[in-house]
């Protein structure tokens, strides 16, 4: 069973009334989005519905127009990447930007190594890096491999340990199981689990209604750039989280669905 | 839910398909197998070739395995070899930097007329002479990095650009001699110690006994915090193998001069820079930005100064290799640096295992290449062939190596690594 969201009054991430243009795109108007540690919270819509754009704001790749974003309750500018990173936002993208080259404790620390007397210290960070793999029961053949050597879910667990080395509060992963199969993404699906268990802040970018129903607490839908909904996930029917995607009950999806149910008379 | 999965599993349970590696000694063996079945060749074809060439140039000739041979051919590889190091780093990143030839020009010609002509301090015209080098590669680094000028074009540029200006520093006369008994004349001529046995001696077994040291120092702690570590029995093989190269190399080397100035700086240089490519984040960031820009930018690596400075690192290093050039020749003209020299630096790079598609390679690869190189120059000399014949072997030679590190680099993909 899914335990209960320990949702602990102020949110971690709240963004109130964000727009951002691009030349004459609204991609995002007047956007509104909570995260509470210890939440996962799925970021739905259509293809240009504005979550890439969202989330690119969060982790400060695009600075926002207008509108707020307030960390743990107090207003805070997000400009540069390492603005976000500062505040303790890590961000895994699709394309999860791993050096093929270096092995897997290369790459988790690859930015922030660990250092003895001025190099590297190895031995520290292939420790901490069986210790980090371990909390999260990732399972690799080894941490001395390079990252070319591994599978697609395994890269992916991999990028997501990444994420966490620095402590982040807020993880965004971005359509974490895109690409993977059924075992890898039900391996993601555990660990984005792990990351609610450990108190983070997750938001989760998908297009599959399954993996949102299995994992998010809270699911916050974009339509056209603008807020069409938040729903908590128990007690809301993939219809309705369908419908506020698509924008109107009278849809493909839904002439579809009743076609299939007038023939099946 | 699928959260009832992994409590099933408390240990992490050992995935059938993975490579386990044995224990011991065994482990070392198989672990060699499998990396030459997948195409991880390593530093063994160049090995290999090494010995081939030297048994061949040894029964053609009979001369090519005398000490003064051979301690001949420890004076030639410096200068080119030094080349070679700046040409890894630049291979790492996956580019290519054709401008070094020149560089090595410009730098002997402002040493040369500086020291010889304008009586300028030896040590101050050599060390604006690398600062002069430096300069130039900053200047392509910039092109490189800040405009986005490819390096090849930029590399290209400089060549034709410095080669103009090593003739204009050189004016009519062309030459500029080395100082009799100077600084520039000692770099690759002396020998330490006025060629005392002992001095050999001391640097080939402290050279071994650092290596065992480190080797066991790492073991201790690797296993102290309770990482697999290598097996004594591998160290044992590994210092045995190095220790008997070394003795073998003394011993030579006793029979001739002793032991060469410009091998212990090369020798040097190798083990300094393959300890900061391997050992410190700027090697680290080095590799990253060769494997992969997006991962290493989003990583927080400022990519542009990494760039700029590996083209000032091979820029550095190819000046400094025109002074050991300059003193093998006695002199700096317009040919220094022109010709093959840069072909063979390149060469060598990639004969020692260095990739030419950036990421893989390390600074040792330019001593074992340019090795090669030298072993076949000077062999084909011995044998008298004449140089049009050498330039086309010394080709094929490129060839074959590019050729491996594709293969090698296919076969690594089939299986799936690199």
């Amino acid at each position: 069973m899914k335990e209960m969201v320990h949702v602990t009054g102020a949110p971690v991430l709240a963004l109130r009334g964000v727009s951002k243009r691009f030349g004459a795109v609204q991609a995002l108007t007047d956007v509104h989005l909570e995260v509470h540690a210890g939440e996962v919270v799925a970021l739905v819509g259509d293809n240009g519905a504005g979550k890439s754009t969202l989330v690119k704001t969060i982790a400060g790749v695009h600075p926002i127009d207008e509108g707020v974003i307030e960390w743990e309750g107090r207003e805070v500018r997000i400009n540069r990447p390492q603005d976000a990173q500062g505040l303790g936002v890590a961000t895994v993208y699709q394309d999860l930007a791993l050096c093929d080259n270096l092995d897997v404790v290369g790459n988790l620390f690859l930015g922030r190594e660990l250092k003895k007397f001025g190099t590297l210290d190895e031995v520290g960070m292939e420790k901490r890096a069986k210790e980090l793999l371990d909390t999260l029961s990732i399972r690799i053949p080894s941490v001395r491999i390079p990252i070319a050597a591994l599978s697609g879910g395994q890269r992916q667990v991999v990028a997501i340990a990444r994420a966490l080395v620095g402590d982040p509060k807020i993880v965004i992963l971005d359509e974490p199981t895109a690409a993977l199969g059924v075992e890898q993404t039900a391996q993601v699906l555990d660990l984005v689990e792990r990351l609610r268990e450990r108190g983070l802040g997750v938001i989760l970018i998908s297009h599959n209604m399954a993996d949102v129903k299995a994992v998010a607490d809270t699911v916050a839908v974009l339509r056209l750039g603008r807020n069409n909904g938040s729903f908590p996930v128990a007690g809301t029917t993939h219809e309705e989280i369908i419908s506020a995607i698509t924008g109107a009950t009278e849809n493909a999806v839904t002439r579809r669905q009743a076609r299939i149910a007038e023939e099946a008379k | 839910m699928s959260t009832s999965q992994t409590t099933e599993a408390p240990a992490p349970a050992i995935d059938p398909r993975l490579m386990i590696r044995e224990e011991g000694f065994a482990g070392y063996l198989g672990e060699f197998k499998r990396k030459m079945k997948t195409g991880e060749l390593g530093s063994v074809p160049v090995v290999l070739g090494l010995v081939l060439i030297a048994a061949i140039f040894q029964g053609l000739t009979g001369d090519f395995l005398n000490a003064d041979n051979l301690t001949n051919i420890t004076l030639w590889i410096a200068g080119p070899g030094l080349i070679a190091v700046g040409i890894v780093f630049v291979l790492l990143l996956g580019e290519i930097d054709l401008s070094l030839g020149s560089i090595a020009g410009v730098s002997a010609a402002i040493a040369g007329v500086l020291s010889a002509r304008s009586g300028v301090n030896e040590w101050l015209s050599i060390l604006i002479a690398l600062a002069a080098g430096v300069a130039m590669g900053a200047l392509h680094g910039f092109f490189f990095a800040k405009i986005g000028v490819p390096a090849f074009v930029v590399t290209l540029a400089g060549l034709l650009a410095w080669s103009g200006l090593q003739q204009f520093v050189l004016g009519d006369k062309g030459t500029a001699n080395v100082l009799n008994n100077g600084v520039i004349a000692d770099l690759d001529h002396y020998f330490i110690g006025e060629g005392d046995i002992a001095a050999t001696w001391i640097f080939a077994l402290a050279g071994v006994g650092l290596f065992l040291a480190g080797q066991l120092l790492d073991r201790r702690r690797r296993t102290a915090a309770g990482l697999p570590a290598r097996p004594v029995s591998e160290i044992a093989l590994r210092t045995g193998v190095i220790g008997l190269i070394a003795i073998a190399a003394a011993y030579t080397l006793n029979q001739s001069q002793g032991l060469p100035l410009p091998l212990v700086i090369f020798l040097g240089i190798v083990v300094i820079t393959d300890f900061v490519l391997r050992r410190t984040s700027y090697g680290r960031q080095i590799f990253a930005v060769g494997g992969g820009i997006e991962a290493a930018r989003r990583a927080g690596i400022n990519v542009a100064w990494v760039r700029i400075s590996v083209f000032m690192i091979s820029a550095g290093m190819a000046a400094l290799g025109g002074l050991f050039i300059m003193s093998q020749q006695g002199s700096a003209d317009k040919a220094l640096g022109s010709g093959n020299v840069l072909m063979n630096s390149i060469a060598a790079a990639v004969i020692g295992g260095t990739s030419l598609f950036g990421g893989r390679g390390k600074t040792w690869s330019a001593l074992l290449g340019i090795l090669v190189i030298q072993s076949i120059i000077t062999g084909l000399d011995l044998v008298h062939v004449n140089q049009s014949i050498q330039y086309m072997i010394t080709g094929a030679v490129l060839l074959a190596a590019v050729v491996l590190d594709s293969v090698s680099r296919r076969t690594q993909k089939s299986s799936g690594r690199g």
